[in-house]
């Protein structure tokens, strides 16, 4: 045996503390994560500083003078093509909707997922195959026939055809998620329930409702932050005066009125994505698992 | 309670079940069949629902053909085709190697993680405004390179009539990749781990049992991500009309914008035709997706 | 008698995961072409062990080595190993041929070299029908060969087995147990193989190694674990049924000693060498069902006769276990399936104290 080294092999292998092939790792994962964090830096920077500085100065380089003038204004007094109250409109219609649009479209949906489930009738399969498929047509297809049928409702232009819309639209993949979520439960507990004597409505109040936490959390968290930053939608269906905060936004930063104001508008930005953000730092895990369940197909 | 009837027969859960199934006939179902038979008829701002109509406002195909000879359209198709290939390949390139990157072990993988997926909890307006305020023409990226030295430096995408849409490609990959990543990073989680001691025996290097063993096995991962990414490239709206309004002039247009501009302002049927191309994009994009769920599902 | 070379030694082996100790510095060494058992409950430490000897899991402390060669640092690759694992751990999108050469591929050989070494293989464990195949259309015995067969094509002086066998059903479990001891005695490779079923350590292991809380109990061939169990746990973890303890007391003297049980005497003078009499103490008697004497008549070897009452009487095809209830201890005894017992008989027990063991009451070691 040709040792060279007086050391003898013995217990764990010696590792240097900066070994090439993890340096690499890191370094990767880092010089990614500048390409992730760059909006969200200049963003921020941007939001504080004064419009001589942003005309003369780089969008990199933070101002030494930051000023929260520019939030005020965007929050109160920016101007869209119409009026100039900012963007807190915006964000008291995005909340009329969103908070309805979430509870009916879950609403819907976990029944539906739950009769898929735990009582299947004939074509039962059928309609949630339709569903999912559904899910994948694009959106432009079926436009023009929800604002006849909005428009049949009597509800077109109104809050309820944008709480209506997005029922529609998140039927596919939260009855999905139902459905699966339901079909996974341990099958004796339904078993003895129905032994038990109890019904259809009893058993989900009583016993779905309750194990299924974690499923709701993640289909609320999936539908606010979707119906949250929705534009589409908000802008064909709600009507005039029930733009949410996407639109606002859009109509403020792209309006031609008078002078373009970078700091209000980056304020403004970051306003309309604070509430989604929030939920996804608070809510993690759930955060990826609605993600991941997007994903998993039955 | 048994009646002799059997619409009747568990009653309570065809009840709850009624707005669905109400949603799919009328919604999707019907929906999808009114504007692909809208799209062979020349009705131009008011709906029509009888066959009568129908039969009398016919014209076969003569909407696709005005289509294709209309050079927003093309552009539209383009660039759709542009951007959905640019995307999707590199949605996928990124987010695999990230996930690659993000499987080996390494400490802070939940701070990571959060700073790759954090932009897919942003509305696409929100993305597009940051965006085309860091390529703004005047003031952003390239007026701030110069800045710092780099004189010669150049980034007009934005004000390019030939680069605008690659514009909309780098604010669509920074939304969307860390959602592939995470997907691709459960995909590999799932690998079991037996595989990877058998590999390290046989000695196969890292990146080649990556590529050779693990790639194969994660199929079904593959292709349902690949469905929903693609998919998801062809109804790009919000991200153009916050990044470059379609701009400019109409470089950057998208098949969606070229509906919502015909569809509300008196070319129906126009809109109608361009949607059913859309249909037809997409579904061409379902195939792999259903081919592995119906036939290979059989065969095993 | 010439001198065997060591295959595989291992020395001072400890392993800790943060503050919980799994190998306690284990000292091991394994001749060449012997067949080596770990066996052990699940969390004993045998996986642990095996792993690391492949250089799959880092040790806390200790040294390897195979072949005389300190592997301790070396990657599995270079340690002259093929292993097997429990899931059968195939390439899935692969055919066989190809998972076969997989390994040899990237390693760069020469391709008739590869495909020299694949037949071969193929030939020792009858893989040839399914080269083309892919794992999903193989059974799981068939699967367990290609897995054999992967480990064999690297031509290494080591095969490691790591539960192969825990995966398939009794039936298939018994054919392929058979297959791996004719392909040791075929190919004469030195095999660690771990398992938790004693049936298989006991047919196929030159040795057994048997584990328990990361320490080896007793590392002798099967005969002697069966029949002198250095202590209590080995004792009662080999031998299906297992081996009736009865509470003792030791008396007597050194020349003459005899035990105390169930109100009656035994005496030890068949027993063979104590490793230590201290007259008073409490011990365990133990001794296996088919070593207990049912009505019969006074023979050497055997013990006085006991009084005892039936309890209970399994039929086990070939023969039946009889559970005898002895002064309040329940003890099992095997008898030939044309001897009739019933619930309440009356018989007598005798014990053959040559085939007996000593346990001691505190440290359960053998006395």
């Amino acid at each position: 045996m040709a040792n060279t080294t007086t050391i003898e092999a013995s217990g764990p292998k010696p590792r240097p503390l900066f070994a090439p092939g993890r340096m690499f790792v890191y370094a990767v994962l880092i010089l990614t994560s500048i390409y992730y964090l760059l909006p969200l830096y200049v963003m921020l920077i941007t939001s504080v500083k004064d419009l001589d500085d942003i005309r003369f100065g780089n969008i990199f380089v933070p101002t030494s003078d930051p000023s929260f003038q520019p939030w005020i204004k965007a929050w109160a007094e920016a101007c869209t093509g119409l009026n100039c109250n900012g963007l807190a409109p915006g964000f008291f219609n995005s909340v009329k909707i969103t908070i309805p649009s979430v509870i009916v479209s879950i609403a819907v949906a976990s029944v539906a997922g739950y009769s898929i489930a735990n009582w299947p009738f004939r074509f039962a399969e059928v309609f949630f195959t339709v569903l999912l498929v559904g899910s994948f047509v694009p959106y432009q297809v079926m436009l023009y026939p929800l604002v006849i049928i909005t428009s049949w409702m009597g509800i077109y232009s109104t809050l309820w055809a944008v709480i209506f819309i997005h029922t529609v639209f998140g039927l596919p993949i939260l009855t999905l998620l139902f459905r699966n979520y339901f079909s996974s439960l341990p099958p004796e507990l339904f078993k003895a329930a129905r032994v038990d004597g109890a019904g259809y409505w009893r058993i989900f109040f009583q016993i779905m409702m309750p194990m299924s936490v974690p499923i709701f959390t993640v289909a609320v968290i999936l539908q606010v932050t979707g119906i949250w930053n929705d534009f589409l939608f908000g802008v064909i269906y709600a009507g005039l005066t029930n733009y949410p905060m996407t639109v606002q936004l859009n109509n403020i930063v792209n309006s031609l009125q008078g002078v373009k104001e970078y700091n209000v508008d980056m304020a403004a930005t970051i306003l309309t994505g604070l509430v989604p953000l929030t939920i996804y730092f608070v809510s993690g895990k759930y955060f990826v698992r609605g993600i991941a369940a997007g994903a998993v197909k039955g | 309670m048994d009646r002799p009837n059997p619409l009747f027969r568990n009653l309570n859960s065809k009840i709850a079940a009624l707005p669905m199934m109400l949603i799919v006939l009328f919604v999707f179902v019907g929906g999808t069949v009114w504007t692909v038979a809208s799209s062979f008829t020349n009705i131009k701002t008011l709906p029509i629902f009888t066959p009568q109509e129908f039969y009398d406002n016919w014209v076969g195909f003569a909407q696709y053909t005005r289509l294709w000879r209309t050079p927003r359209w093309i552009t539209a198709i383009t660039n759709l085709a542009i951007y959905g290939t640019l995307y999707t390949s590199f949605a996928f390139i990124i987010g695999f190697a990230l996930a690659v990157f993000m499987d080996q072990k390494i400490r802070l993988e939940g701070v990571f993680r959060t700073i790759y997926l954090y932009p897919f909890a942003l509305s696409f307006i929100v993305t597009g405004h940051v965006w085309a305020w860091i390529m703004n023409p005047a003031f952003g990226l390239e007026a701030s390179v110069r800045q710092m030295g780099w004189a010669s430096f150049s980034f007009d995408w934005l004000t390019n009539r030939e680069m605008s849409i690659y514009s909309v490609v780098i604010a669509g990959l920074w939304q969307g990749t860390g959602f592939v990543m995470a997907l691709m990073l459960a995909g590999l989680r799932g690998i079991d781990d037996e595989i990877w001691k058998a590999a390290r025996v046989d000695g196969i290097p890292k990146w080649r049992t990556y590529i050779q063993v693990v790639l194969p096995m994660m199929r079904p991962v593959l292709i349902t991500t690949f469905v929903i990414v693609a998919s998801g490239a062809v109804r790009t709206y919000d991200l153009v009309v916050a990044l470059t309004q379609g701009g400019p002039g109409h470089s950057s247009q998208l098949p969606t914008l070229y509906v919502y501009e015909t569809m509300f302002v008196g070319a129906l049927s126009q809109g109608t035709a361009a949607s059913s191309v859309m249909l037809l994009a997409t579904a061409v994009i379902l195939i792999p997706w259903i081919w592995v769920e119906f036939v290979r599902k059989k065969q095993a | 008698m010439a001198e065997q070379k060591t295959s595989v030694s291992v020395q001072g082996l400890a392993l800790s995961y943060g503050a919980v100790k799994v190998l306690h510095e284990l000292d091991l060494d394994i001749p060449e072409g012997e067949f080596l058992v770990l066996l052990g409950p699940s969390g004993c430490g045998k996986s642990t062990l095996l792993n690391c000897i492949a250089g799959l899991l880092e040790p806390s402390a200790g040294k390897i080595f195979i072949k005389g060669k300190n592997v301790t640092w070396e990657e599995p690759k270079d340690r002259g190993i093929g292993m097997v694992f429990q899931s059968y751990a195939l390439y899935p999108q692969m055919t066989v041929e190809k998972n076969l050469s997989f390994g040899l591929r990237v390693s760069g050989m020469a391709r008739d070299e590869i495909d020299k070494r694949v037949k071969r293989a193929s030939e020792i464990l009858q893989l040839e029908p399914f080269l083309a195949r892919k794992p999903t259309a193989l059974s799981g015995g068939q699967r367990q060969r290609v897995a054999i067969g992967r480990a064999l094509v690297r031509d290494v002086d080591v095969f490691l087995f790591d539960e192969p066998l825990s995966n398939l059903d009794a039936k298939l479990r018994a054919e392929l147990r058979v297959e791996i001891k004719r392909l040791h005695q075929r190919l004469g490779n030195t095999m660690i193989y771990v398992t938790h079923d004693q049936i298989e350590a006991l047919t196929l292991a030159d040795r057994i190694a048997v584990m328990k809380g990361g320490i080896i109990q007793q590392l002798d061939d099967p005969h002697t674990i069966y029949n002198k169990p250095r202590n209590r746990y080995v004792a009662g973890f080999i031998g299906s049924p297992s081996m009736n303890f009865l509470r003792a007391k030791l008396e007597g003297t050194a020349a003459a000693p005899s035990l105390a049980v169930a109100g009656g005497k035994v005496s030890l003078k068949d027993y063979g060498k104590m490793s230590g009499f201290t007259p008073g103490s409490e011990v365990e008697f133990g001794v296996r069902p088919e070593h207990i004497r049912i009505n019969a008549g006074s023979e050497p070897g055997s013990s006085d006769s006991f009084d005892a009452v039936v309890d209970l009487v399994e039929p086990m095809g070939s023969d039946s276990l009889v559970w005898i209830n002895l002064g309040g201890q329940m003890l099992s005894a095997r008898v030939e399936s044309s001897a009739r017992f019933h619930p309440g008989d009356k018989v007598t027990l005798r014990f053959r104290v040559g085939l007996s063991s000593l346990f001691d009451g505190q440290s359960g070691d053998r006395l």
